[in-house]
């Protein structure tokens, strides 16, 4: 027997506007199932994003959300996790969205380790907007802004994200649609800055440009790119090249900001 | 005719029903390429149960399709 999606998603909101093959309709199904195995309950859970079309997302869920402004959610989540420390915070986005324009919101989110789980579905390209480069796009790949390949070297947000300070780090990708809910869902369980990175497909602005004819064909990349942590830890460098290693990259245990945030008041207030 | 005996012996195998919400499919055909057993084909721009017998119920057009538009149930 499916799982019940319908229960999750807000009366009259499907069909959803993604195009054909969008990853982003995968991931949101993950996101629900995960949401569904932690047991959070609609009223104490807050979905908060940016704008482009990951961001779209908490449109359809029936759930506290909150669309906010370019590469802003992360900043409208802290201030919800803040003020409402007992809610279930979770923010979503693009890569454009997340980090290029948001990417000074997130290095900072990572640092404080604040609990907010932060789902990044990462198509490499602005969707949105007609296929313009983000700082995921692969060197060399075709943008409508780099008609001749594109010049820059790419981010590695889990790095960035473990750089930065994040104590939980995972990726997936769309293809492995079984995982994304495993992955959200210990993100959602583990207290503190939580990124899962999930490797996304536009067939529309990005797959077009480059050298994917089909859907399938960008999935079944997604599928031949990732090699899960357990088996790389076996590979030599030179047979990861190319790769992109999936699954929980990284968890460590910290003070988490907003519990911090509030012992901080309580002493002051005591005097 | 089917008898009563045999109708209740198909009814304990629990057959898969596997249906497409034709007004949610964009004929993407991702339920098409991951089926295992080749239930699904593309009629126009939206994809359709050719071959309901042959499902396994492994679940994988469900689980994969971006728009909500397959379900399986037993
Ligand atoms: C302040 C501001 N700058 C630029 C834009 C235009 N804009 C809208 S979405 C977007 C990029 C979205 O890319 P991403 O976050 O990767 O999401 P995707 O569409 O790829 O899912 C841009 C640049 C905007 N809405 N607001
Ligand atoms: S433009 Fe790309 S990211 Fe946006 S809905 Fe279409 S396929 Fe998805
Ligand atoms: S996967 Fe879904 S949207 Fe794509 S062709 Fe099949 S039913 Fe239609
Ligand atoms: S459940 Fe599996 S076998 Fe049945 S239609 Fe879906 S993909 Fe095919
Ligand atoms: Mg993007």
């Amino acid at each position: 027997m499916g799982f019940d999606y319908g229960k999750y998603i807000r009366p009259g909101k499907l069909p959803h506007i993604w195009c054909p093959g969008c990853g982003h309709g995968i991931v949101m199904k993950g996101l629900i199932r995960a949401i569904d195995s932690v047991g959070f309950s609609k009223d104490m859970t807050s979905i908060v994003s940016g704008i482009g079309c990951a961001s779209r997302l908490p449109g359809y869920v029936d759930f506290c959300t909150l669309h906010t402004t370019h590469g802003r959610g992360v900043a409208f989540a802290t201030g919800i996790k803040m003020a409402k420390p007992e809610m279930n915070v979770i923010c979503v986005g693009g890569d454009g969205d997340g980090v290029a324009i948001g990417g000074n919101h997130f290095i900072h989110a990572c640092r404080r380790n604040i609990d907010i789980t932060y789902l990044i579905m990462n198509n490499n390209i602005y969707g949105m907007t007609g296929g313009q480069f983000s700082p995921t796009t692969p060197t060399g790949a075709k943008a409508s802004t780099t008609p001749y390949g594109n010049p820059d070297p790419p981010f590695d947000i889990a790095k960035l994200a473990i750089g930065a300070g994040a104590t939980f780090v995972a990726r997936g990708t769309a293809f492995h649609a079984a995982q994304i809910d495993k992955l959200l869902a210990e993100a959602m369980r583990h207290k503190g800055f939580s990124v899962v990175e999930i490797l996304d497909s536009c067939p529309t602005t990005y797959g077009r440009r480059n050298k994917y004819k089909s859907v399938i064909e960008m999935m079944n990349h997604l599928k031949d790119v990732a090699v899960p942590l357990s088996a790389a830890e076996k590979m030599t460098a030179e047979q990861l090249r190319g790769k992109v290693i999936t699954g929980v990259l990284y968890k460590e245990n910290k003070p988490e900001y907003a519990s911090e945030y509030r012992k901080l008041v309580e002493r002051v207030q005591a005097g | 005719m089917i008898s009563s005996f045999e109708r209740h012996g198909a009814m304990e195998k629990k057959k898969p029903v596997v249906l497409v919400n034709e007004r949610y499919c964009k004929g993407c055909h991702i339920c098409v390429e991951f089926c295992p057993t080749s239930v699904f084909e593309m009629r126009g721009f939206t994809a359709v149960v050719k071959n309901p017998e042959a499902c396994i119920a492994c679940m994988q057009c469900e689980l994969r399709c971006p728009d909500f538009a397959v379900t399986v149930s037993q």
